[in-house]
Formats: structure tokens, C-alpha cells, sequence
């Protein structure tokens, strides 16, 4: 997995940068379905969007191996956050601590993710979720902590099998997954206790 | 040499922004992202030994550490005040550490860290409150072993708790339980609001601003979501009650706030004072006052 040219730069102030990232999604997981905007970072290798990189940046480390779905996975993208970040890659999704997985690739949201057991429900995985397009004000509705009574999240290019996933993590709490869904430079969360309606 | 923050203050260049190296930050933030999605469920942590001791608000300052930003604008209370040594000396450690900008004012902070009060001032949501925890397990007194209280969490087995609260009523004739009042959070986690009166456990519930809780010594994260149930454990017959005084701040004449009392000599004269210094100030600098002023005025 040896990238063949030097990998894409970081980000340019790795401690106020990822400091900033980072506010932008405890903002998101605190507020669900609020979309925060990750401007650290102008490009990232394709197909990894500018705040999947960023993200990534911010939160991965030796501690957490992480799992990039075939399509997306290239050795510019492995070769990045291997490079900054030192995190393992691994091609066992029951192991990773973060994924990162196109919206429409039904297949991998799939796989067999780590929900946290009962007595440590922490100890699940984040996925990413690379999407189309992300509006707040209209689309699905969203309810559950963090809202004051309901919103609404539009999100294109992602697959019905998404929401079924999303729907029977819901119901799964405590144990469950939680989703940063990326479009470009913006993220809004899905931690699992917010319930999804059409 | 100090480096300039992104807001062009200084800080000590002798330590990373905020203390905590990057790695730490980074397992810490990891933590707050999964107390966050799992409300009032105690995250583990690998809490770092900090330059002041742990009851020092150790937990608190590590979330904190890990969260600050050039931007941010720090408030620290201890018990409602400002400017008492444990308030100060973490007011400072930041300053020294990210050169942030500080204020007592409520309504101008966008990070607050406390130990055991909520501010009087409704927070909002673009704020964020830290809680510093000496004791996260709420079950603890009940149940010593760790491996016991997990399982009680998950097996949502909270009948312990009633018990006590229930032999509470049976000696005194009602939940005898003033501080630490354990609560319910999003119907599921039963946990401790840290030791704050259970005057202030009302503003927890459906708080439009982000809680987080360090607890240094024991290791442990937790989150309250904004606008998140925060229930007080009661029963039917025997709801949850609010303490209620005779007296009103001496100095602001506040009639709804949490207040402390002050022993003025030895002969058993007292006053009760606002513990929330600043909103006592504001009313008083709005025109508010209460009896102490009144009788100095009368002794000149």
C-alpha cells in the first residue's frame, strides 16, 4: 500500500486546525442533523472529501484503526491518513474504530461494524458516510437528544439500505454506530440515538 | 517567546496549546464524541496526570484542555463563584497555557467550567458547561465493585437506587438527599449530576447548552446532549422537591437563587448571600438590593 508520490499535505496548524475541526463536529453530534462547515482543509485526495480528510485527521491516531471501503480506498487516500496520522488500516471492519464509506455502497454499510457491547457501548464504530449533497430545513425528520423538538436533514446520493441501517441502529440503544455524514467541506452527525423518520 | 493564538493573545510557549499533548487531546475528544451519543452513559478515559491534584478538578480541566480554542472565551466557577483559589488557579492555568480571553460574566462566556453549580443565567446553546466530577458512579455508595455497577447500567437495573431513596423517606420522612441528587438522563442512564445542590438539577433538564463531565481520578467522561430529558429520581407519592429558603440574598434580595449562608460573628448572626457571584452583581448593578445593603445604608 505504498503511495507512489508524496502524500497531500495535512493541515497547515495541526494543533489549531484540528482544534477548530473538532468543535465543528462535537457542534454536530450535540445538535444532529445541524450541519457544521470544516474549512481546514481546502482539498484532500480524491475520493476522500475535503471534511472526510479533515475529520480523519483530527480524530485518528495509533489507537484507532480504521477501515476505507473498497471504492474508496486508493493508496493516495490509505497512504494520507497513514501518513499524518499514524492509524492502522485494517481490512477487518469488526476491528476498526472509523470507516469510511461512499453513501450509495449498500454492501459495505453492511458489513459487520463493532456496536459496543453492553457494558462498554463506547466502544463502537464511528463510519463516515461520504454523501451527495447535505440541506438542512426539509427531507427526513429527525428527532431524540440534542433536538429541541424536531428536524429536518435532506441527504442525496445515498442508498435506501443507508436509512435501514440507520433505523435499526436507532433501535438498537444503547449499543449502536454513530455517522458523520460528509458532503464536500460540511458534516452533519447521526449518533444513534437520534430517530429517523421520512 | 510566546507564540500568538489565532486571537493574538500569548501563551506560554513552554507548553502545547492547552497542555495536554496532541495524543491526549485527541483519545479525549474521541471519548466526549461517544458521551455525547450515549447520554449520561460514564465513558472511560485514560485520564493523564495534570500539574495540580486530583479533587483540584482534574477531569474538568481535561475535557476543557481538549476542547478550548483561541476563540473561546473562558468562565471557571467554584460553588457559583469566580474568584475563589480553586476558580482562579484554573482560570490561570489557562490563560498561562492558550492565552483565551476570560470573563465572570455568564452571558459573555462561550465555555464555562464548574464545580458543583449551575449558573442562575439560562445557558445557551451556543455555550458549553464542564462539570468537574469527583465521584461519577452514581450507584457507588450502593455498590463498590465496578464490574457489579457496570452490569447494573447494562441491564438497566436502577432498582438499588430506589431503595435508597425509598429508606431515605422511611428514616426522615422524605428524600433526605440535597446534593448528588441522581437523575435519569433520555430514560435510560441513571447518573450523577456531580455533586451540585439538586436545587440546580431542574437546569439540567432540556438545557439548551452542551454538558460534559470529567472526573479526573476515576477516569470516567460523560454528556448530557442540549435538550436532553435530565429526569430527578423520585416517586409518585413522594416527588421531587425543590429546597425552599425563608430568607432572600442580603446583598441582591433574590428570592429564587441558590444562596450560601455567611456566618457573620459568634453570637449565631448569619446572612445569606447569591452563590452565583455574578448574577448577584448583575441585579445589583440593575438596581436590585436586598436587606444587608438596606440596614448599611441605615447605619450611616
Amino acid at each position: 500500500m505504498m503511495a507512489s508520490t508524496a502524500p497531500a499535505a495535512g493541515l497547515a496548524d495541526p494543533v489549531l486546525d484540528s482544534q477548530h475541526v473538532y468543535r465543528a463536529i462535537l457542534s454536530a453530534f450535540a445538535q444532529p442533523g445541524r450541519i457544521s462547515q470544516v474549512d481546514r482543509l481546502e482539498t484532500a485526495p480524491p475520493p476522500l472529501a475535503p471534511a472526510t480528510a479533515a475529520a480523519g485527521l483530527t480524530l485518528f491516531d495509533l489507537a484507532t484503526p480504521v477501515w476505507i471501503a473498497p471504492d474508496i480506498i486508493t493508496d493516495a487516500a490509505a497512504g494520507f491518513f497513514s501518513f499524518h496520522t499514524g492509524c492502522p488500516m485494517t481490512d477487518d471492519p469488526g476491528t476498526a474504530a472509523f470507516a469510511i464509506i461512499s453513501g450509495m455502497d449498500g454492501a459495505s454499510l453492511a458489513r459487520d461494524f463493532s456496536a459496543g457491547t453492553p457494558e462498554y457501548p463506547d466502544r463502537s464504530a464511528t463510519l463516515i458516510v461520504q454523501v451527495a449533497a447535505l440541506t438542512e430545513g426539509h427531507g427526513r425528520r429527525l428527532t431524540g437528544p440534542g433536538i429541541e423538538s424536531e428536524h429536518r436533514l435532506d441527504v442525496t446520493g445515498v442508498s435506501p439500505a443507508f436509512w435501514d441501517l440507520v433505523g435499526a441502529n436507532h433501535a438498537r440503544f444503547p449499543l449502536g454506530l454513530d455517522f458523520i455524514l460528509v458532503a464536500g467541506g460540511r458534516l452533519a452527525c447521526l449518533p444513534r440515538t437520534t430517530k429517523v423518520e421520512s | 517567546m510566546s507564540p500568538q493564538s489565532e486571537s493574538g493573545s500569548a501563551f506560554d510557549s513552554a507548553y502545547n496549546f492547552a497542555f495536554l499533548d496532541e495524543q491526549t487531546k485527541r483519545m479525549i475528544r474521541r471519548a466526549i464524541l461517544k458521551a455525547v451519543a450515549i447520554p449520561g452513559y460514564q465513558v472511560p478515559f485514560a485520564s493523564r496526570e495534570m500539574p495540580m491534584p486530583y479533587g483540584w478538578g482534574t477531569g474538568g480541566i481535561q475535557v476543557t484542555a481538549s476542547i478550548i480554542g483561541p476563540d473561546d472565551v473562558l468562565k471557571v466557577i467554584d460553588q457559583g463563584s469566580d474568584d475563589t483559589t480553586n476558580a482562579i488557579s484554573i482560570r490561570k492555568f489557562f490563560v498561562r497555557t492558550t492565552g483565551v480571553e476570560t470573563t465572570e460574566s455568564t452571558a459573555d462566556a462561550s465555555l464555562i467550567q464548574t464545580r458543583h453549580r449551575i449558573p442562575e443565567k439560562d445557558l445557551r446553546a451556543d455555550q458549553i458547561l464542564v462539570f468537574q466530577v469527583p465521584i461519577p458512579e452514581p450507584l457507588r455508595f450502593l455498590e463498590p465493585r465496578e464490574t457489579e455497577t457496570r452490569r447494573m447500567h447494562a441491564l438497566e437495573d436502577y432498582g438499588l437506587m430506589h431503595v435508597k431513596l425509598y429508606e431515605d423517606i422511611a428514616h426522615h420522612g422524605h428524600i433526605a438527599t440535597t446534593y448528588a441528587y441522581p437523575v435519569k438522563v433520555a430514560g435510560r442512564y441513571v447518573m450523577d449530576p456531580s455533586p451540585t445542590p439538586k436545587f440546580d438539577n431542574p437546569k439540567m433538564d432540556r438545557m439548551a447548552a452542551l454538558q460534559l463531565f470529567g472526573a479526573g481520578r476515576e477516569k470516567r467522561i460523560y454528556a448530557v446532549p442540549p435538550h436532553t430529558e435530565v429526569k430527578s429520581l423520585d416517586f409518585d407519592d413522594y416527588p421531587f422537591e425543590l429546597p425552599e429558603w425563608q430568607d432572600v440574598c442580603a446583598f441582591c434580595g433574590a428570592e429564587d437563587t441558590f444562596l450560601d449562608e455567611v456566618i457573620l460573628d459568634d453570637r449565631g448572626k448569619r446572612m445569606f448571600v447569591c452563590s452565583d457571584t455574578d448574577h448577584c452583581s448583575e441585579r445589583r448593578a440593575a438596581g436590585h438590593a436586598g436587606p444587608a445593603l438596606f440596614d448599611g445604608e441605615a447605619a450611616d
